[in-house]
């Protein structure tokens, strides 16, 4: 597609996703990890995309990147880049794109790095193939990466491997590595969770501090509300391999409209508006194989009524630009204004 | 730790395995019937001669004070001398090395690239069609005795085809490089299987691992991701494998090379035991202990050196 005949939107937006399926084939059946996802990344911006283990949003990063497991497949939808739809792009024609127009950030840095290869080849890799530096040149660019990163003495550092590093600072190699052709957005799959709490802060200045510096887009899988709260402008929140809710992120946190994000916001325990105890989310999460009729979410909701039990419920777009997947969305309205005076 | 302490210490093993290796060859070549005084003077044999060269030799002494000569000999360096050839067997062995050594490393280069490809293809598609063929065919090839596969390669290949000479060492490089070629196939072909199923399985396991889906997620094109990212990694777990297998490798070029009559030290052993030479088969079990440790120390150190996180510590 060229730059004609892309429409305002996606000018404006350097991803947009439209009803993406992933199925996975297991011995147990079918399963719908990704089960009609749509977004947009706006150019700049950060979405986060959150919700439970299992929800499918890793899975729905890994198929947007076209790196999903060998079991699972994308069965429909469209991965626009820059207006170019990645699903339909061979393999030759993909491994242009990643690396100089996307990248991903993995929640393991140990795992994610190649451990018997130097942690400096492995930054220099992509400039290499990618921007046909020579190898001073490229050894140049890692430097300078691993010092915009904060990697203490690059020059010895360049020439370590992987389990010399600590887990932060291999974190920090790999955003290097991300960003070593300087993509217009990076995917990041849970980047702190396997870290430590103080480290955490750091990475996530880090990744903000970068954002801002190079223009560079971020989507940010996490199950951490703060983490999105301090990064993301824009939120989705995952459902059973659906979207329930999305908007900005000040909308969808301070007053969700839909019971799974008020009880995901209910069970965080560093919001300003949660009460003194924190209250989990009862039940377990859906069968992906089997998911229940009508909203996924109904079995676990204090709010069903029978027209959730039955037929599709997609999301629906409320004033102000946010869109729920809730039929009973004000309920939630009431619930938080009880939870408030209750205070 | 250091390397060369590592490499130190190792060789200090060498001693007691040697020690053992002597130990267990002197007695059991002594169990096998038969007299090289008789096998020498075959029809002339009379018992006074036998008793003349039992004489010479040492052999009319007690087992125990044969063998304590044996060792005071060993440890001044000198492996005895041939009861046939009227040479040391120090200089038989070290003749007889070459063709030996050259069998080793041409069937080990050659299971390499039987081995690398294969196993490639097979954990391409896990469970495919292609895996379960790689899987199964080299099977075939461990369950066939090494000579029988021999004289297959020779009736096809040597007589049928004629691409290769039938037996023999060649001369100068390119000539040992054909004459050697069906031997080293053949040893190849009973080394490969279990180097392709290792290979295999940690090329899987590498294929799994976040690290590719890393590499992936560079765009690092196929060839690249292979050599760089898949076979740098999976090839540390089958250099164990192969170095295992460096004994059952050597213990096979005995066969091949009297097959192939290849003038190596395992056509010398055989020899040696036919004609009850005792002090050579002592020094050629000797050379060959010797060797499987020294080859397993080198692929311990290929290892080290292919992982870097491996260091010489114990």
């Amino acid at each position: 597609m060229n730059e004609q005949s892309m429409s305002g939107a996606q000018m404006n937006n350097v991803l947009e996703v439209n009803d993406l399926r992933v199925q996975i084939t297991s011995r147990r059946g079918l399963v719908r990890a990704v089960d009609g996802v749509s977004f947009e990344v706006p150019r700049g911006g950060a979405l986060g995309l959150v919700g439970e283990s299992g929800s499918g949003k890793s899975m729905t990063l890994r198929a947007v990147l076209g790196v999903l497991p060998p079991e699972a497949h994308v069965v429909s939808g469209q991965v626009l880049l820059d207006g170019t739809d990645l699903l339909t792009l061979n393999q030759a024609s993909l491994n242009r794109v990643r690396g100089p127009k996307i990248s991903m950030i993995f929640q393991e840095p140990m795992s994610a790095l190649n451990p018997v290869m130097r942690v400096g080849q492995q930054i220099a890799e992509g400039p290499r193939i990618h921007l046909g530096y020579s190898r001073a040149r490229a050894e140049e660019r890692t430097l300078e990466l691993m010092r915009r990163v904060g990697i203490p003495d690059p020059e010895r550092r360049y020439r370590a491997y992987p389990h010399e590093f600590s887990g932060g600072m291999r974190q920090r190699v790999m955003i290097a590595i991300a960003l070593a052709c300087e993509p217009e957005i990076i995917l990041c799959d849970e980047p702190t969770t396997a870290l430590d709490v103080t480290i955490q802060d750091q990475i996530l200045r880090l990744l903000a501090q970068l954002c801002q510096e190079s223009g560079v887009s971020l989507m940010f899988v996490t199950h951490d509300l703060p983490v999105v709260a301090q990064i993301c402008q824009q939120v989705a929140v995952m459902y059973g391999g659906q979207l329930v809710e999305r908007g900005a992120v000040r909308d969808v946190l301070l007053d969700p409209r839909h019971p799974y994000t008020l009880g995901l916001v209910r069970s965080a325990p560093d919001f300003e508006y949660v009460q003194d105890s924190l209250r989990p989310i009862p039940g377990s999460p859906p069968s992906l194989i089997t998911p229940p009729p009508g909203c996924r979410f109904h079995p676990r909701c204090d709010f069903a009524e029978d027209d959730c039990r039955t037929g599709e419920v997609p999301l629906r777009i409320l004033p102000g630009g946010r869109a729920t997947a809730c039929l009973h969305h004000e309920r939630c309205l009431e619930a938080l204004a009880a939870d408030r005076a209750a205070r | 730790m250091g390397r060369m302490s590592f490499v130190g210490r190792r060789l200090l093993q060498l001693i007691p395995v040697a020690f053992g290796v002597t130990f267990i060859v002197f007695f059991m070549v002594h169990l096998i019937p038969g007299d090289p005084a008789a096998s020498i003077l075959g029809i002339h044999a009379t018992p006074r001669a036998v008793a003349i060269l039992h004489h010479e030799w040492g052999l009319n002494r007690p087992l125990l004070s044969q063998y304590w000569l044996f060792l005071d000999r060993l440890l001044h360096g000198n492996l005895g001398y041939s009861l046939y050839y009227g040479q040391s067997t120090s200089s038989l062995v070290l003749s007889h090395l070459p063709p030996t050594l050259w069998l080793i490393v041409y069937a080990g280069v050659l299971s390499v690239l039987i081995s690398v490809p294969l196993a490639m293809i097979a954990a391409s598609r896990q469970d495919g069609v292609r895996d379960h063929v790689v899987r199964a065919v080299p099977l075939v090839g461990l369950g066939m005795p090494s000579f029988w596969l021999a004289f297959l390669l020779i009736l096809v290949f040597a007589i049928k085809v004629q691409a290769f000479p039938v037996s023999g060492y060649g001369s100068g490089f390119f000539g040992h490089l054909r004459s050697m070629f069906l031997p080293s196939l053949t040893a190849a072909l009973a080394l490969s299987p279990v180097v392709i199923r290792s290979l295999r399985a940690s090329m899987l396991t590498v294929l799994g691992a976040e690290y590719i889906t890393t590499a992936r997620s560079k765009g690092v094109p196929g060839h690249r991701l292979f050599l760089r990212h898949v076979l740098r990694n999976a090839v540390i777990p089958a250099v164990t494998v192969l170095g295992i297998n460096i004994g059952f490798l050597i213990g096979t070029t005995v066969i091949i090379e009297e097959v192939f009559a290849i003038p190596g030290v395992g056509q010398l052993m055989i020899n040696s035991i036919f004609q009850r030479d005792f002090p050579v088969v002592q020094g050629v079990t000797l050379v060959f202990a010797v060797m499987v440790v020294l080859l397993n120390l080198l692929a311990d150190m290929a290892y080290a050196a292919l992982d870097p996180r491996v260091r010489f510590d114990r």
